[in-house]
């Protein structure tokens, strides 16, 4: 693999090279890709340099053809939610319509790091759900089972399982573990390397990375549009599509429209790394808590958002505090670690905890958004979905029903509701 | 953490109230059409910036009341029972 693009030539990585580059001092390497200045005109221009936007610039130059893209970014590429996630992989959804998109998703991670020729670290380590009751139990069976009639690897744990799977975990605590079930080819996937090997593969197919250009305004005529003004001045495209995650309302706003959507924000949470001692992604969507442990070692812990309105990139100490007393009640030897760091994403959330997706009411406008608390998973098949869509006009049959229109016709897709927490 | 003035208690810490979502959507009449349900259902301005919401201080006196406070500073701006105005001064 080699190819070049303007000024940067963008090499194959291969343990070749590593061996080359390390004999020379590793001072060789050049930029992973190109960092562009926008020209004034594009076919595409894809709003919002997160793992989305880039993703769907990606498939539109290889799989369509569709090179003479811009991918605009108001900051840095992956530092909204793409770098503020916990990085699970998963597609245990319970209808079909959402177990078949994220399913394609998750077989995308799998082909991935080959795909972008790039380690994207994906560890296969397993998702596991607990139990806390029997009738929790009864509603694991029925979404397991579902997940099965979905055609996807689901299976029931009960108790002496789990204490194989997650050894430090409390079963018997004040909300006891009666069992569970495991979507074992669910697990984490470096965030940051998705967005980075995602860049690098357009990149080098000829699409223009440009950062620190914000979006201001867009040229609309008649009920078409015609590009966009930024802070680096007017660009044309007549087919753009806005994909900002929790700025979408605002965006969209830009345009006239108004979203179904909510802002909120989502914490996360790690702390200092220790010796490995979780091998699973293990859920509780009873206590509202999710935990595993990163290759550094650190604990990685996530909970619930934020629940009020929020632009804020940063959460409340309440919310901490529940989080951290659901993880310290179901893994007691946690309670002796210093937690490191904590963050905060802009989380955009629809009525029905599924995303929207598709064509909007202005001709050329498209839109990729509402991914709530659980966009990191989605990255290849919605920027796979985003672009067929965008080079054929109509949505993929993946996406159909994730439109903006259902909310008119009430064909809600009810995850929220069906599959509990975590999305 | 927020600390909330609650019109008929006085400022509490946030875990004893309750986010009741924004506060200036008007009930559509029965006979509106589908875009006015959907939007009195489901489309939210969601700014960044003021923003009119309702909160309920249920672990306290139990009532609803409206707050006007900013999405990207978290700051309360104004906080007032239902039925009365927004001061003249904040602009949403």
């Amino acid at each position: 693999m080699g190819f070049s693009c303007g000024n940067v030539r963008t090499r194959g990585y291969s343990l070749w090279r590593l061996l080359k580059a390390a004999s020379r001092g590793n001072r060789d390497w050049g930029p992973a890709w190109r960092d562009a200045r926008p020209k004034s005109g594009y076919e595409v221009a894809i709003i919002g340099g997160g793992g989305h936007g880039l993703a769907a610039a990606y498939y539109l130059a290889k799989k369509h053809g569709i090179r003479n893209v811009a991918v605009l970014e108001r900051g840095w590429i992956g530092g909204g939610n793409s770098g503020r996630n916990t990085q699970v992989v998963r597609s245990n959804y319970f209808y079909p319509a959402s177990s078949s998109f994220y399913d394609h998703s998750l077989k995308l991670y799998e082909g991935l790091g080959r795909e972008l020729n790039f380690n994207v670290m994906l560890s296969q380590r397993g998702v596991l759900n607990l139990g806390h009751s029997e009738h929790e139990m009864e509603l694991l069976r029925r979404w397991c089972n579902a997940i099965r009639m979905n055609g996807i690897d689901s299976e029931l744990v009960n108790r002496e399982e789990i204490k194989g799977l997650a050894p430090p975990l409390n079963l018997d605590g004040r909300y006891p573990v009666l069992g569970g079930f495991i979507q074992r080819r669910a697990g984490i996937c470096r965030h940051d390397a998705v967005v980075w090997g995602y860049a690098r593969a357009a990149s080098a197919l000829g699409v223009h990375i440009v950062q620190n250009c914000e979006v201001t305004g867009f040229k609309i005529s008649g009920d078409h549009v015609r590009g966009v003004e930024t802070s680096l001045g007017s660009i044309a495209a007549n087919k753009v599509v806005m994909s900002v995650a929790g700025y979408s309302s605002e965006l969209a706003r830009l345009a006239g429209l108004t979203l179904p959507i909510t802002t909120m924000a989502l914490q996360a949470m790690v702390t200092e790394p220790v010796k490995p001692a979780l091998n699973t992604m293990v859920i509780s969507g009873l206590v509202h808590a999710y935990v595993s442990q990163s290759d550094r070692g650190e604990i990685v812990i996530g909970g619930g958002a934020d629940v009020y309105n929020s632009y804020a990139q940063r959460g409340g100490f309440p919310q901490i505090r529940d989080v951290v007393r659901a993880v310290v009640e179901l893994f007691p030897s946690f309670s002796r670690l210093k937690l490191m760091r904590q963050w905060a994403g802009r989380v955009d959330i629809t009525p029905d905890t599924s995303p929207l997706m598709g064509l909007t009411p202005i001709e050329g406008l498209f839109i990729n958004c509402g991914w709530g608390t659980g966009g990191f998973k989605a990255i290849p098949a919605g920027g796979h979905t985003m672009a067929h869509t965008v080079a054929t006009g109509t949505a993929h049959p993946l996406i159909a029903g994730f439109a903006l229109d259902r909310f008119r016709t009430g064909a809600l897709i009810d995850e929220g509701a069906a599959a509990g927490v975590a999305h | 953490m927020l600390r909330i003035l609650c019109p008929y208690c006085g400022t509490r810490d946030e875990p004893e109230f309750i986010f009741g979502g924004p506060s200036d959507i008007a009930r559509p009449k029965p006979d509106a059409n589908d875009a006015a349900w959907t939007s009195y259902l489901f489309n939210r301005k969601n700014p960044a910036g003021t923003h009119l919401e309702r909160w309920l201080h249920l672990h306290g006196c139990g009532r609803w009341f409206n707050v006007a406070r900013d999405t990207v500073t978290h700051e309360i701006l104004q906080t007032f029972p239902v039925g009365l105005r927004l001061a003249d001064s904040i602009k949403a």
